[in-house]
C-alpha cells in the first residue's frame, strides 16, 4: 500500500482527522484526470430486460442523455445485471463544474436502487440536535454531502 | 422528541430535536419502549469509531411499538410491538438474498465514505456515523425504520420487553460467531469478553451441541454471569496465562472456535497495552487488537477465529503468520440478524436463551447520559445500560 493512502487511513481512526483525511482523498480522485472515460460497474439483481426496458437505461441514466454510453449484459452465477456506463469523450464537462464521475456514480447507485428496492433510500430530514459549528463539523458535513458519488465505484 | 445526542467525545445530552418522518414507503415509525447502550456505542462514544457530527442521535438495539406505517408495508400495523435489527437491509440485492443482511447494497446512502475506507461500503446502520448513513438512533421517543418488512420483527405474547430487546443486536452478534465461527457438536470453544455480545456468542455455542465452553474476561460480576445465567466456564484474564489455560482446558489442542467479543478498545495487563494504547492516541494504529491476537495464538491448528468486536481500521503486530501456518479461518462481520432474530425469539421464549439478565440498569431516557457512564466505567455491575423514555 502506498504511504500516503496508509497515512491518510490511520489518520481516519481520529476524531478529528476524519473528515480531513477523506476529503482529501475524495479530492484526488477528483484529480485523477481522465478515470471519468472509463466505465463505471454495478451489478443489479435482475434480468437484462428488466434493466435496459425498450433499450432505454433507468431514468437517473436516461436523465444524462447523449452525454453518455450504456451497456449492459448478464452477470456471472445468477448475480442478474452488469449495468456499466461511462462518459463520451465528445460530451461537454458537466455545467456545474462538477466531476463527471461523481454524476455517473450517483446515477448508477441510484439506478440500482430504483430497480432492486423500487425508490432511493432517503435520510433527510432527520432528527438531530444541535450542529456545532465548528471546523471539523464543517469538513465532515461537506464529506457527507459529496458522499453519495464518490468512493471506489 | 427528546433524544440523546452526541456532542464530541464523551460528551453525550439528552436534547430536544424533531421528530422523525416516513420518507420512503417502505418506512415505519416507532415509538420506543426500550433502547439499550451497546459496546459498540462506547467506541463511538470514545471517539475511535470516525465520523460522528455533534447532534447526531444514538442507538441501535431496539424495541417499540408501531405508530405510523408506510404506503409500501406489508407485514406490520400500528399497535404492532417489534424488535428491529441495528442494520438496515433491503431485503432484495444480491447480499441481502444470501442473508448477509449487514453488507446490503442498497442501504447505505453514504457509500463514499466506507468504500474509500475499506474498499467497498456496507450496509446502513441506526445512529452509528455518517459512514454507515447517519441514520438517527434510537435512543429517543421515536425512531423512524426504514425497509421494515425486513428488518422488524414481531414480538410473541407473553415475552417481555427486557428479554426481547436483545433479539435486535447482542443476541444475533453472538448467534452469528457460533454459527458462522462453524461451532459442531463436540467442540470446545473459547469467547473473549462476558459482556452482552460475549455471554450471547457462549450461549449459542453450547445450543450447538459445544463440549466446553470458556468465556474470558476480568469482571468477576460478568464472569459470574457468564457461568451462572449462561452456563460456562470462566477465566479472569488479569489472574492466569489465557493461552496456557485454554491448552489445558483443551486436553492440549487449542480451541475448535475462538470468538473474540471484546473490540478495538480490548484491555491487557501489562506492557502490551501501554503499546497498544500509545499507538492507538498517535493514531499509527487506529485500534487495540490484544484479544485478536490472544485467540489467534490459542486456537487449535486448523480452527477457526471470529471477530465480533467491531474495529474501525488498522491493527498493529498481528500475528499473520500464526494465521497462515496453523491454517486458520478467520472471519468477521457485522450481525447479519434478520437471518437469526426470529429464531432466536422463539428460543428466549422457550427459555434456552436467556437475555434478561444483561439489563442491569433499566432508566428514563434523560438519565442516559449517566447510564453511558456506568456502562463506559462497568460501575455498579452494568453490563447494559437501557433506556426507556416512558419513564
Ligand atoms: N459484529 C457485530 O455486529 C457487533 C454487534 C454488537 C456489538 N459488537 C461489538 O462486540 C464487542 C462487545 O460488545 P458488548 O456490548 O458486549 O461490549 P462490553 O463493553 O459490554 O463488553 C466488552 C467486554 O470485554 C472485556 N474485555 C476487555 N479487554 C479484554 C481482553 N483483553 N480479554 C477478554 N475480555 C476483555 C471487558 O471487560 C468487557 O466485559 C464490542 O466491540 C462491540 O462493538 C459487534
Ligand atoms: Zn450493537
Ligand atoms: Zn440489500
Amino acid at each position: 500500500m502506498k504511504r500516503s493512502v496508509l497515512a491518510s487511513i490511520a489518520l481516519a481512526g481520529a476524531g478529528a482527522g476524519a473528515g480531513a483525511a477523506v476529503a482529501r482523498r475524495f479530492r484526488a480522485g477528483a484529480e485523477a484526470g481522465a478515470g471519468a472515460l472509463r466505465w463505471h460497474v454495478v451489478t443489479v439483481l435482475r434480468a437484462p430486460e428488466e434493466v435496459l426496458v425498450d433499450g432505454t437505461p433507468p431514468q437517473p441514466l436516461a436523465d444524462l442523455g447523449d452525454a453518455v454510453e450504456v451497456r449492459v449484459q448478464p452477470a456471472p452465477g445468477d448475480r442478474g445485471t452488469e449495468l456499466a456506463v461511462r462518459m463520451r469523450p465528445s460530451a461537454p464537462p458537466p455545467r456545474d463544474g462538477q466531476d463527471p464521475r461523481r454524476v455517473l456514480r450517483t446515477a448508477l447507485r441510484e439506478s440500482k436502487q430504483l430497480l432492486e428496492a423500487g425508490s432511493v433510500l432517503r435520510v433527510d430530514p432527520r432528527p438531530a440536535g444541535r450542529r456545532k459549528a465548528t471546523p471539523t463539523g464543517a469538513l465532515l458535513d461537506a464529506v457527507v454531502r459529496r458522499a453519495p458519488g464518490e468512493g471506489a465505484l | 422528541m427528546r433524544a440523546l445526542c452526541w456532542n464530541g467525545v464523551n460528551d453525550l445530552r439528552v436534547e430536544t430535536v424533531p421528530d422523525p418522518q416516513i420518507l420512503n414507503d417502505h418506512d415505519v415509525i416507532l415509538r420506543i419502549r426500550l433502547s439499550t447502550a451497546c459496546g459498540s456505542d462506547l467506541h463511538l462514544v470514545g471517539g475511535y469509531v470516525p465520523f460522528a457530527r455533534s447532534g447526531d442521535v444514538l442507538g441501535h438495539e431496539f424495541l417499540g411499538e408501531v405508530v405510523e406505517v408506510g404506503s409500501a408495508v406489508r407485514r406490520h400495523r400500528v399497535g404492532d410491538r417489534v424488535v428491529v435489527n441495528s442494520f438496515i437491509a433491503c431485503g432484495s440485492c444480491w447480499y441481502c438474498t444470501q442473508q448477509e443482511y449487514t453488507l446490503c447494497d442498497n442501504s447505505n446512502p453514504n457509500p463514499g465514505i466506507t468504500e474509500t475506507t475499506w474498499g467497498q461500503s456496507i450496509g446502513g446502520c441506526f445512529g452509528y456515523t455518517h459512514a454507515t448513513g447517519g441514520f438517527a438512533g434510537s435512543h429517543a421517543e421515536y425512531v423512524r425504520v426504514p425497509f421494515a418488512d425486513v428488518g422488524a420483527f414481531p414480538v410473541p405474547e407473553g415475552l417481555s420487553d427486557t428479554a426481547a430487546l436483545f433479539a435486535s443486536d447482542a443476541a444475533p452478534t453472538g448467534w452469528m460467531g457460533a454459527e458462522l465461527g462453524g461451532v459442531r457438536p463436540g467442540d470446545v470453544v473459547a469467547v473473549w469478553g462476558a459482556g452482552g455480545v460475549g455471554q450471547m456468542a457462549a450461549r449459542a455455542a453450547i445450543l450447538l451441541g459445544a463440549e466446553r465452553v470458556v468465556v474470558i474476561d476480568r469482571l468477576p460480576e460478568r464472569l459470574g454471569q457468564a457461568r451462572d445465567r449462561i452456563g460456562a466456564d470462566v477465566l479472569d484474564y488479569t489472574a492466569t496465562d489465557v493461552v496456557g489455560e485454554l491448552r489445558e482446558l483443551s486436553g492440549g489442542r487449542g480451541p475448535d472456535v475462538c470468538i473474540e467479543a471484546v473490540g478495538m478498545e480490548a484491555h491487557t495487563p501489562g506492557l502490551q497495552h501501554a503499546y497498544d494504547k500509545v499507538k492507538q492516541q498517535l493514531f499509527l494504529q487506529t485500534d487495540r487488537p490484544s484479544a485478536v491476537r490472544e485467540a489467534v495464538m490459542a486456537c487449535r491448528k486448523g480452527g477457526s477465529v471470529f471477530v465480533l468486536g467491531v474495529f474501525a481500521a488498522l491493527v498493529d503486530k498481528f500475528p499473520l503468520g500464526a494465521v497462515m501456518n496453523k491454517g486458520l479461518t478467520l472471519r468477521g462481520a457485522q450481525q447479519h440478524g434478520q437471518r437469526w432474530t426470529p429464531m432466536l425469539l422463539e428460543r428466549i421464549a422457550a427459555g434456552e436463551l436467556p437475555t434478561e439478565h444483561l439489563a442491569t440498569h433499566v432508566m428514563p431516557l434523560e438519565q442516559a447520559p449517566e447510564g453511558f457512564r456506568l456502562f463506559k466505567e462497568k460501575e455498579d455491575g452494568c453490563v447494559r445500560a437501557v433506556f426507556d423514555p416512558s419513564r
